[in-house]
């Protein structure tokens, strides 16, 4: 305890950059899923593709894909965009499922009645389909969120400056503490972003708790993290 | 979503806005410096770099604050990786300076070099050093690769020198994974001392924790465990004497990017080179890998005042 | 480009191949490793996964456990649970066996939440009318499981184990960095060499590798599809319409099958 007593500035140092670099690829992540996912309900003939593309990226294993990373966008061994790229790819392919699916299950009589009322395309997406769709992409996001955060210490092989230093520097070292500390640091993380992500989802979606719908669980035999 | 009513959207909105300012709040009080661009090169920030073990950090952390100390801006990138990564990175610029080990680092530019002794090497160094870097004053403190075996199998075999260990062949060598291609290496162990039936056991520590224990629990019979490892005395260990020179000198001494050279630097860096010693090396590894573990940042600190560089 | 051509000319060369060469070649030794750990370790938890996701399954007491279990295994970082074991295990054991046992039990840890939600779901999904049918034609209850319930339940059962052994292969990768050996040595010591053909051939290797069992398993779970079955059509969720709680929803809840 001493020692993380000592240390706590350290701590929180990686403790916030870790934070930063999970929520760049969980939000990009929805913000690229949603659209693709879209796109997969309304021409079938590109669903196969995109929720086909995703499973492959989500194959992928997380190292080398951190490592190949520099060869195939240019970047700099070190640079930080390895990190992020990687972990985006790995939020878009978890996403992109929940929003097909999520966007697909919005019954046609709601669509169809939203049309009748005159809404434009757009306007239908954004005030029918998307809110129908939330409870799903919440799930979904859900899961993105947990997995993303796991992920992001791999990355500290590389260099990058996060929880995953207290791993690395704890095992060197032959430091139990150091190590749980991180684990520990990792876990409070994943479980404020859920916290946050469900009371948005309250706020935003207040019919969906009036009614005691149970909140769909993302397909549970999804593996635990993206190909960690 | 936008069914709900006003007040959770303005909440929601809120959070969305403080969300983001938060990010960019920690975005700009980053440390992490592996982006910066070119055009730092000219500025008076400095990143330093280093190795992925615990005496990197801690020799990276002497530089960063005695830069700072003498009035320069530092930011830190450490835990890289190897030579083999931080090179690269010195030369496409995200990181500027690096204490480096003058054998070392003389072998990465030049793999045939017959250089030795510390004035062959800082000689040659000083002509090897790539355009665009230079090398500054070479410290005393040396941290070498050994050939480390148990006080046990000393004395039960016989072991004094490296060219010993045609005794015990054949046998199993653990080292970082360089190891195995290095001139002072598994090939050196060949060519300079007749040492041929090797099994090379790759352990990616750099000497560290597993490679000990390996050691000690006879995994391996030889390893490459540095000079200043705490261990080396904890654990009763014998590194094996070296007379044919297979293994060279390895100053600690700073590289860097010329672009930022400055005299305040050279200064700071100089009086941190000539104050450090061997005996310094291996106090502080001690602290921060031993029963204590200080965190390297305040070692570090402590050395510096204790030295009397920073007040 | 070019970086990858040279890795993939690096990794059809036979030299790379040679048996006794020194490591972390030759390049088989390490695929045959990895292959053994990623299969050894979800064997392993499918023993104890399978069992214990089938009693959830087919009683439905304890999902809210299995829930919970999946959702806090899945937010364990990798790399912290690999390296608090190697400091917690090389304590207590030597340092050739060190790596291996720790690494192992994170495997199984790792793969133990995908099998276990495919068991438990797949059962999940079977209709509860052909459960009762199966009971009014005599059977007991486990036969009504093992006749039943998991003949039905494969699909499902068979895309957890392809989680896991995902998961396991490329968790597998990461513990080269305690000294365990697989194709995750070749790319660190690449990085280590500064060799961008063991850095890419390693990685490209390991990634054909994932996509290719990946493959494989999409086909057994095609062909172990019973038709007819309600698991054969993607079904669309029914949690939008009014529910009438319960069964229905559960049912719906599990059902929700990604046609792969």
């Amino acid at each position: 305890m001493n020692w993380t007593i000592a240390n706590f500035d350290l701590i929180i140092e990686l403790t916030l950059n870790h934070i930063r670099l999970s929520v760049i690829p969980i939000v990009l992540g929805f913000v690229i899923a949603v659209p693709l996912g879209w796109l997969a309900t309304r021409r079938p003939a590109l669903r196969a593709f995109i929720v086909s593309g995703g499973s492959l990226l989500y194959t992928l294993p997380s190292l080398p894909l951190f490592v190949m990373l520099p060869y195939v966008l240019g970047t700099k061994v070190l640079s930080e965009i390895n990190v992020l790229v990687a972990l985006t790819i790995y939020a878009v392919a978890v996403m992109v499922r929940s929003a097909a699916d999520a966007l697909a299950s919005t019954p046609v009589a709601a669509r169809e009645a939203a049309t009748a009322m005159g809404f434009s395309p757009l306007s239908r997406f954004w005030r029918v389909e998307f809110p129908l769709a939330g409870p799903v992409l919440l799930a979904g996001l859900r899961v993105v969120s947990v997995s993303t955060i796991a992920l992001v210490s791999v990355g500290a092989i590389i260099g990058s400056r996060n929880l995953g230093y207290l791993f690395t520097n704890g095992k060197q070292r032959d430091f139990l503490e150091e190590i749980l500390v991180g684990i520990v640091a990792s876990l409070l993380i994943a479980l404020v972003f859920d916290l946050i992500l469900v009371g948005i989802g309250r706020l935003l979606m207040p019919w969906h708790h009036s009614t005691r719908l149970p909140v769909r669980l993302p397909n549970p035999a999804l593996p635990a993290r993206a190909g960690a | 979503m936008f069914t709900a009513s006003k007040k959770a959207r303005l909440v929601s909105g809120v959070i969305a806005a403080a969300a983001v300012i938060a990010l960019a709040g920690c975005a700009t009080s980053d440390p992490t410096a592996s982006e910066t661009t070119d055009g730092d090169a000219a500025t008076d920030t400095i990143v330093v770099g280093s190795f992925a073990y615990p005496e990197a950090e801690i020799l990276s952390e002497i530089y960063a604050q005695a830069l700072e100390n003498a009035g320069l801006t530092v930011e830190r990138s450490f835990n890289l990786g190897p030579r083999q990564t931080t090179i690269p990175a010195l030369e496409d610029g995200s990181i500027d300076l690096m204490p480096e080990y003058n054998g070392n680092l003389l072998f990465f530019y030049d793999t045939e070099s017959t250089a030795r002794s510390t004035e062959e090497v800082n000689a040659e160094l000083e002509t090897k050093v790539p355009e665009g870097f230079q090398v500054l004053e070479a410290s005393p403190a040396e941290d070498k690769d050994a050939y480390v075996v148990t006080q046990a199998l000393a004395e039960a075999e016989g072991l004094a020198t490296i060219g010993d260990l045609t005794k015990i062949e054949p046998f199993s060598l653990g080292a970082n994974p360089q190891f195995g291609e290095l001139a002072y290496g598994i090939p050196g162990l060949k060519s300079v001392y007749g040492v041929e039936e090797v099994t090379f056991v790759s352990i990616e520590d750099f000497g560290g924790p597993d490679t000990v224990k390996a050691l000690v629990d006879d995994a391996v019979q030889v390893a490459d465990i540095y000079t200043t490892s705490p261990d080396l005395v904890k654990e009763n260990l014998l590194v094996l004497e070296d007379p044919e020179n297979l293994i060279a000198a390895q100053n600690v001494l700073p590289l860097l990017n010329s672009d930022v050279y400055s005299a305040e630097l050279e200064e700071a860096l100089n009086a941190v080179s000539a104050a450090l010693t061997t005996e310094d090396l291996i106090a502080l590894r001690e602290r921060v890998e031993g029963d204590e573990k200080a965190q390297a940042s305040v070692a570090a600190a402590d050395w510096l005042k204790e030295v009397g560089l920073v007040s | 480009m070019p970086f990858f051509l040279s890795a993939l000319a690096w990794l059809f060369d036979p030299a790379n191949y040679v048996a006794g060469s020194q490591s972390p070649l030759p390049i088989q030794d390490r695929i045959g490793e990895h292959l053994f750990y990623v299969f050894a370790s979800v064997a392993i938890a499918a023993a104890i996964a399978l069992p214990l996701g089938f009693f959830i399954g087919h009683t439905g007491k304890g999902r809210q456990f299995v829930i919970g279990f999946t959702g806090a295994v899945r937010a364990l970082p990798t790399l912290g649970l690999l390296m608090a074991l190697f400091v917690i295990i090389g304590n207590v054991v030597p340092f050739t066996q060190t790596a291996f046992i720790a690494s192992f039990i994170a495997f199984v840890v790792l793969a133990i939440p995908s099998i276990l939600a495919g068991a438990y779901a797949g059962l999940e999904s079977v209709s509860r009318e052909t459960i009762d049918a199966a009971r009014a034609s005599g059977m007991t209850e486990l036969q009504v499981l093992t006749r039943v319930e998991i003949p039905l339940a494969l699909p499902l059962i068979v895309g957890g184990i392809r989680a896991s052994v995902l998961q396991v292969m490329a968790t597998v990768v990461i513990a080269s960095y305690i000294s365990l050996g697989g194709i995750g040595a070749i790319i660190s010591s690449g990085i280590g060499l500064n060799d961008n053909n063991r850095i890419l051939g390693g990685a490209i290797l390991v990634t054909a590798l994932a996509l290719a069992f990946d493959g494989l398993f999409a086909i057994v779970q095609r062909l172990t599809r019973r038709p007819g079955t309600v698991t054969s059509r993607p079904r669309r969720p029914t949690v939008l319409r009014i529910p009438s709680p319960g069964r229905d929803a559960k049912v719906a809840l599990a059902t929700d099958e990604r046609k792969n």
